[in-house]
């Protein structure tokens, strides 16, 4: 790798997907955007990038329009956020559906009402059953790496799975960080171009998107759920192959902090840099504390989860999403059903903290550790900082 | 009239050289009498094997492709249905970049996106508004059968003032549907887009010829079909092809082409017969009174002298 070049994450992530040497980006500037495929836009006119740009008139459109091109063969990129996402809803299940290797980058934001263009999960949130790989890149580093990498693992044939790379918006995408880039000839080597298994060529015709009648339904949603739960074995082989290249260990799941802690934090996105900041000095002052990571969260790496948590007493599971009227967040809720099968299980606390882009400093995780110490949570879920004269 | 770019050379399709082979197979799910689905097969003669369809969810997608059968010897696909024309702007696109980078060996197809009234004029004008505008090389097919037939006969707003439909019945506060035809050709002329027609498999040659030129001219291209529909109509299914005629011969469904902004009405009719002749072919017309059908009669007649005063001033 060459030397660090401080870069905003967004133009990080479009030199990736520049270097990745994509056909095809459709895109749309819905209110959130970012400034990924603005650049994209000016690699191709000024002919660094040689792809089709499609400014498509609606984000249901760029993934349309992603769907058409990924099924003629090109190797397709959009990236959105928030409302964007909300309105390609309808589309993700068939880009899934058709087992098409589309690469998105959602860079998370807050869904309306009331508007808000800060970060939180609840976009994605919303999407958890798309049938998409589903990854988590805490910083800008990781945005730029992960980017790459998942268009390996989504073309890989015993995948052709679409994947998207979520990273916090504002905090991530529009953030001037330290990127060590990778020389373009190590990319190449490392992303081979796109082989497409089945595509829409009238020397071999198929049809696509036939009618699923009752017969044949239930077989070809499983089989696309089967290709989702095999995926997490290459994703594996391919952040462990980045490892060897890159020298950037990727796990599915990362535990940091002390040796046997006997409270770990649960973080997705870019809140782990900051748990982790609070677990160290926590840690300094003589408490057992660790944090744990979940880097892909679809299809959820349920036993390296189960490792990473072994023989500790208590888990705090930060949610950054509200799944109203049910009993935890969308990720304490994964816990919770994973470990009721468990033998040994740890006390569970669930924070739901930093909805529409509100702060959470290193301060409001020691207080959470303490509150949860003292028992001062409420059981089923707590949303943090929620001023009551509001 | 053939004095664009790409037409001077243009061999015409007569009845001695239609293409003999089709591309939609026997055996597909069509109700009888379905003037659609044979109007589609005639499009697809035409467009011949190097093409590539995108379907809109609706009657074509469904009868033509139960798994594990399909009607389709072209590569096709469905996606879903208000978005047709974006995903055949994406096929576009990726075919250009894969042989602009020389991984697609063979001559660029065609590309066609296929939809009915519902997915073309409602939920789907959105999308065929921006692939328009931004220019792609494709031609959009709209096979209008005047309402949503697929999922039992709703009116759509390409269904004609007075139809009786599932959710705009007759009534005794109720004519049926209350509004006029959305104008779905000129909306699509006005994204001033090299070729706009309208056609009708009654009149197979001037369809197949349309279809020709749409695949000819480079840029988008935009065909309206008239589908007669027994199912939705309430008519006779082999009566099909009488109505067909009838509507262009009563000026309901006037044939014309608009080839960069000069439009031409392709079937002249000295004699227009009386629109009641048609609307009696059809029992979703049953209720209309005389008055009724003489208001239908006036707007019928001030539509076509817009058009031909059209046709007059573009040939200036």
């Amino acid at each position: 790798m060459n030397k660090a070049k401080g870069l905003e994450v967004s133009l990080a992530i479009a030199e990736a997907v520049k270097q990745a040497d994509v056909d095809v980006v459709a895109a749309y500037p819905i209110t959130p955007q970012t400034h990924i495929v603005e650049e994209l836009s000016v690699y191709v006119a000024n002919g660094e990038l040689d792809a089709e740009y499609v400014p498509v008139e609606s984000e249901h459109s760029a993934m349309s329009a992603a769907v058409g091109s990924s099924a003629a063969g090109a190797r397709t990129y959009t990236a959105t956020s928030a409302q964007g996402l909300a309105l390609m809803h309808e589309i993700l299940f068939i880009a899934s559906g058709l087992r098409l290797p589309i690469v998105m980058t959602v860079a998370n934001r807050a869904l309306s009402a009331p508007i808000s263009i800060w970060n939180d999960h609840g976009d994605i949130m919303s999407e958890r059953d798309i049938g998409w790989i589903q990854i988590f890149a805490e910083n800008g580093q990781e945005a730029y790496e992960l980017t790459i990498a998942a268009f390996k693992i989504a073309e890989d044939h015993r995948v052709l799975l679409p994947i998207c790379v979520n990273v916090d918006g504002f905090i991530l995408t529009h953030m001037i960080e330290p990127i060590n880039f990778i020389d373009q000839n190590e990319v190449d080597k490392f992303l081979p171009p796109f082989k497409p298994a089945l595509t829409l060529d009238p020397e071999k015709p198929v049809t696509m998107g036939p009618v699923g009648v009752p017969e044949v339904y239930i077989e070809s949603r499983k089989q696309c759920e089967q290709a989702l739960i095999n995926s997490k074995a290459v994703v594996s082989e391919v952040l462990a192959d980045w490892g060897q290249r890159f020298n950037q260990k990727y796990r599915l799941i990362e535990r940091n902090g002390a040796a046997s802690p006997k409270t770990v934090f649960i973080t997705m996105g870019s809140m782990g840099e900051t748990t982790m900041t609070a677990v160290k000095e926590l840690e300094e002052s003589g408490q057992s504390l660790g944090q744990v990571r979940i880097r892909l969260w679809r299809p959820f790496p349920k036993e390296e989860f189960l490792d990473a948590i072994k023989d500790v007493e208590e888990i705090i599971v930060i949610d950054r999403a509200l799944s109203p009227g049910s009993h935890s967040g969308p990720v304490a809720q994964e816990i919770k059903a994973l470990l009721y099968d468990q033998p040994q299980k740890p006390k569970i606390h669930n924070i739901i903290a930093g909805l529409g882009g509100r702060d959470v400093t290193v301060k409001d995780f020691k207080k959470m550790y303490e509150m949860a110490r003292n028992n001062e949570l409420d059981p089923n879920y707590t949303i943090w900082g929620v001023r009551s004269d509001a | 009239m053939l004095n664009h770019p790409g037409l001077e050379n243009f061999e015409k399709i007569t009845t001695k050289n239609i293409p003999t082979e089709n591309y939609i197979s026997q055996g597909h799910r069509a109700c009888q009498g379905c003037a659609e689905i044979l109007a589609l097969g005639m499009v697809m003669k035409i467009a011949g094997p190097n093409t590539i369809v995108a379907n809109a969810t609706g009657c074509m997608e469904i009868v033509t492709s139960p798994f594990p059968q399909t009607a389709w010897k072209v590569p096709w696909i469905h996606v879903a249905f208000e978005n047709t024309a974006a995903v055949a702007s994406g096929i576009e696109a990726g075919i250009k970049a894969l042989k602009r980078k020389e991984r697609f060996k063979n001559d660029p197809p065609h590309v066609i996106a296929v939809g009915g009234d519902g997915a073309t004029a409602d939920i789907g004008l959105q999308s065929l508004s921006g692939a328009l505008e931004r220019g792609h090389n494709f031609l959009y097919v709209c096979l209008d059968n005047e309402a949503y037939m697929n999922t039992g006969i709703q009116r759509s707003s390409s269904t004609p003032y007075g139809a009786s439909t599932t959710t705009s019945p007759t009534g005794s506060q109720s004519i049926g549907q209350q509004t006029w035809k959305k104008d779905l050709p000129a909306i699509a002329a006005a994204h001033n887009i090299p070729y706009v027609a309208t056609a009708n498999p009654g009149f197979h040659l001037d369809l197949m010829n349309k279809v020709k030129k749409a695949l000819t001219i480079e840029g988008p291209a935009y065909i309206h079909i008239y589908s007669a529909c027994p199912t939705g109509w309430r008519s006779k299914p082999e009566k099909s092809i009488e109505i067909s005629k009838l509507a262009v011969q009563t000026n309901v469904f006037p044939l014309y082409e608009i080839i960069n902004g000069r439009l031409t009405i392709t079937k002249k009719i000295n004699k227009p017969k009386p629109v009641r002749e048609y609307l009696k072919t059809q029992r979703r017309f049953g209720h209309l009174s005389d008055n009724d059908i003489n208001f239908i009669q006036q707007r019928t007649d001030a539509r076509m002298a817009e058009l031909q005063s059209l046709e007059s001033s573009s040939q200036e």
